[in-house]
Parts: C-alpha cells; structure tokens; sequence
C-alpha cells in the first residue's frame, strides 16, 4: 500500500468509477465544445483588416487569418458543425443498420440478400462510394451525411445479424415460441435489451469515421460548401497560406478536429466496457 | 386425452435418418417410460413431439387434431440442461413469469427458495435451476410434459422430493408424462409402462 494512496481520490475509485468519471469528463468537453458553438460571439470572425494573419496570442489563442478573423472561433464554429454532421450521419447509420439487421432476421433469403449487400458495400473503400453519393446528392450537408451512413452501416449491422441470430436461434427463444409468444415478444423481450449495448456503442464509434470523412471531402471539395464553417474548409483555405509560415491556420484546426476524434473514440471504449464488461475483456 | 406420435420420421442430415416410421401414444392419466441407448434418438423424438423440431414427416396429435405450433404448445419439454434453457440477462422471477405465476404452495412442494427468484441464471446451481424450468413448464395450458432426463444431475434425496411434486401435481391436473431415462430403477418406481426405444424405432 502506498502512503500517497490515500491522498489521491483516483486511487480510491475503482475500475468502474474510473470509467464512470472518464465519460462524465469527455460529454462535458464534448457538449461543452458544441454549445458554446452555437452562443459563441461571433463579432471576433467578421473580417478584421487590422488584425491579419497575427500568430497566436493571448488575444487571439489560434492566431487570425488572412481577413483578420480570429481561428479560435472559427475553429469552435468547424467543430461544432463536424459534431452536429457526425450526430445525425451516425445515428442514421445506426437505423440504416438496425433495418437491415432486422431484415435479414425475417427469413432465410433477406439473410443471404442481407451478407451479400454487408460485404459488396464494405469492400469499396468508404471515401469513393462517400465521394459518389456526396455528388450525387448536390455536395453539401445532406449529401454528407447520406454519404457517411451508407458507408458506415455495415460493421453494426454485422454484429447485430449474428447477435441477433444467435438469440433466435437459442433455446430459450425456442422455448418461449413454444410457451406461444410471437415475434414481438421475442424481439422486445429477448432481442432488443441484449443488442441495446451493441447499438449505443456501434453508433458512437461511427462518430470519428463520419467527422473524418465529412473534414476530408469537404477538404477535396466534394462535401460542405465554402460558406460553410467548416474545420475541411479552413484547412483546405489555410493550404495556399502555410508556404507563407502562417502554420497556426491549419495546426490548431487539424489538432482540434483530431482531439475530438480521439474523444469519440475513447468514449465508445468507455462505455462499452461499462455497459458490457465481460465483452471488453475479450 | 391423448397425446399421439403418428409415423414420425426425420433426419439431421439426408441419408442418416435417426427417427424412422415411429409411432407413440401418450394417455392424460398415466406416466409413460422411455429409454434407449445413447444417441439412439430419444430427445430428437422429443422435440419433435413439442415442436422444437419442424421439418418431419408424420404428424403430432392431441385428440387426433394436429397441433397448431404458433400458440402455446400443450405438450411442454423439460430438457436435461436448464441453463440453456434461460435467457442469461433475466431475473428468475422473469424467466418464470415469462410462462406463468405458480400459486406459492407448488413453489415450496417442489422447495424454490423465495431468494432465488431476485437471482441470475448463473447464480444458481443445476438442480435448483431445474427446479425453475420443471415449475414453468407447469402452466395450467400445459397437457402433457415430455421429461428428457431431467433428474439426471439431482442427488438422490432431491430427485426423489422433485419427482414426487412432479408426479402429484399431474395426476391431480391429468396430465400425462413422457419420461426419458437411462435409469431403471426411478422408470420402474415412476413410470406406468416402460417403453424401449429400438422396439419403437425400426422399420
Ligand atoms: N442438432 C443436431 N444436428 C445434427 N445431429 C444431431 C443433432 N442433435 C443430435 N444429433 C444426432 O442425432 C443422434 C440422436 O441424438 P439424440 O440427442 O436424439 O440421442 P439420445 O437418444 O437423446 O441420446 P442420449 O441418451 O445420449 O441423450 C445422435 O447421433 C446425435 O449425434
Ligand atoms: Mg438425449
């Protein structure tokens, strides 16, 4: 036991309050970074010719750019917008996975449509068939978003179409047919408390694929329009200014975006190690 | 009342037929005995009986109507594993209610403790989780309880208590019992006839 032990209230937590507290800390950054988004004065970003391209400073923390906008706002406007598209392209992911895993549960040749669609839409590379279906749809947020979920429904629908399967196929599901109750009971009864996990975590780790891929075509120029203030626009701007060495445009952005990323990432972790222990142990 | 297996076949793969042509019948009133040799096809029989198995030729009978699978199947099987039996994120309390609420007094005849009804599945032992599926399959809708092995993993002193409970409560509510076993000496103390599966079970 050591002296300091004691001292330190994160010793005394256990696994569970760790992770429990871990998660607390990354929403409150998250909803943190998205609300004062959408409150943020946004006087500092109108163009300034006073204050162009400064390097960062106390006044402005991520430096201005070209037209004397400060980046700090501009960055929390890119990130708010990155979590806004990556909320709605994933949770539309998630239904458009949750539909199809239903679907293949009905009977044997929505099964097999269903593996053959899972493995043809995973075997082209997501940023081509993102590319395709943004264009298709007129750029912008919507094609975006439709975009990402088409792309990004296949890893969740897999695991809930063998989930599903084994708990259809279970002898307790069997027996309960047996006792005569119908589908409905089964899959609400049976099926969706035990997939509820797998949903709530598939969905979060959707989240950074579908703020990288929004940030990246956006950056080619196939996703969100100029006007838009998004963290792929600001880098793709920041690009003919970085030869001139004003590195904080696309530094502070790009690491920003990346941090977010990150913390979606840590807390799909997170949360599924609270939610299903013995899953995270594997 | 009579429960019927009329010319039942049916195979696991094409070309190994495990059941061939058999036919059994089941009276309301009396507890039949079955046994077997290992991997002859006792428990297929079973569940072909109460509709866990569906794709046989032949027909299942309660009174000579066929047996509709779809609502709650008068033949109920208590299977030899009960844990697989369970949905492993339920409560006791739930996995029982999921058939029915048994009156008190069945619960002490067949000695499930009330504490157990707040526990997982994987809480419990073996016996008490027969115990469990035995007590669910007891439904008032239940005719008939097809009992594959189902004291196998019970000491002597329990599997007495529970076959006694399970003996009872079906002679007062007429319902017939098919019992599986490799054991003679419990067919013989509880079984009415005694039937051996390879007299049934050849073409
Ligand atoms: N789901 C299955 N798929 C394929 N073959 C199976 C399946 N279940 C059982 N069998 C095979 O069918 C045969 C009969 O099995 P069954 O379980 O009915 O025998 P049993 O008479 O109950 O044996 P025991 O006395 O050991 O319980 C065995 O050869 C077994 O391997
Ligand atoms: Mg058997």
């Amino acid at each position: 036991m050591s002296k300091v032990g004691f001292l330190n209230p994160l010793n005394s937590m256990n696994l569970r309050q760790k992770t429990i507290l871990l998660i607390a800390v990354i929403i409150l950054v998250l909803v943190t970074i998205f609300l004062s988004s959408y409150s943020i004065d946004t006087s500092t970003m109108v163009t300034n010719f006073m204050a162009r391209n400064q390097a960062p400073s106390f006044e402005h923390l991520f430096g201005t750019d070209w037209l004397g906008r400060d980046m700090f706002t501009r960055t929390i406007k890119g990130l708010g917008l990155s979590i806004m598209i990556g909320a709605i392209a994933s949770i539309l992911s998630s239904i458009v996975a949750m539909i199809m895993a239903f679907l293949s549960s009905i009977n044997k040749y929505g099964d097999t449509l269903m593996a053959w669609l899972i493995d043809f839409f995973s075997s082209i590379p997501h940023l081509l068939l993102l590319i395709m279906i943004s264009i298709c749809l007129g750029k912008g947020a919507i094609g975006v978003i439709i975009g990402v979920a088409f792309t990004h429904w296949t890893s969740l629908a897999r695991v809930l179409r063998v989930e599903i399967k084994e708990i259809n196929t279970s002898e307790y599901v069997n027996l309960a047919r047996r006792l005569g109750k119908g589908n409905l009971w089964v899959a609400k009864e049976h099926i969706l408390p035990l997939v509820v996990t797998q949903i709530i975590v598939g969905t979060l780790l959707i989240f950074p694929h579908a703020i990288m891929h929004e940030a990246s075509i956006t950056f080619l120029g196939f996703g969100l329009s100029p006007h838009e203030p998004a963290i792929g626009i600001i880098l793709s701007e920041s690009m003919s200014y970085l030869t001139m060495g004003d590195w904080w445009l696309a530094f502070f952005p790009g690491a920003a975006l990346l941090i977010v990323v990150l913390l979606f990432d840590i807390l799909g972790e997170q949360i599924e190690k609270l939610l299903d222990p013995t899953k995270a142990q594997k | 009342m009579y429960l019927n297996a009329n010319n039942i076949s049916f195979a696991y793969k094409k070309n190994k037929p495990i059941l061939k042509n058999i036919s059994i019948s089941i009276p309301d009133n009396k507890v039949i005995g079955l046994m077997g040799d290992s991997g002859s096809g006792k428990s297929t029989l079973c569940k072909v009986i109460t509709g866990y198995i569906e794709n046989y030729t032949g027909t299942v009978t309660l009174d000579r109507e066929v047996i509709n699978n779809k609502g709650y199947h008068p033949a109920q099987l208590i299977f030899q594993h009960p844990e697989k039996t369970m949905n492993p994120k339920w409560k006791m309390h739930k996995v029982l209610e999921e058939s029915w609420n048994p009156p008190q007094e069945l619960m002490d005849t067949f000695g499930l403790k009330d504490n157990w009804l707040g526990r997982w599945p994987n809480e419990l032992s073996g016996g008490e989780l027969q115990r469990f599926s035995i007590l669910r399959a007891l439904n008032p809708n239940t005719k008939f309880i097809i009992a594959d092995e189902i004291s196998t993993m019970l000491d002597a002193v329990t599997q007495v208590q529970i076959w006694d409970a399970l003996l009872d409560y079906c002679k007062h509510n007429k319902i017939g019992i098919l019992a599986v076993s490799h054991d003679k000496e419990l067919l013989d103390v509880i079984a009415d006839d005694i039937i051996l599966f390879d007299d049934i079970n050849k073409l």
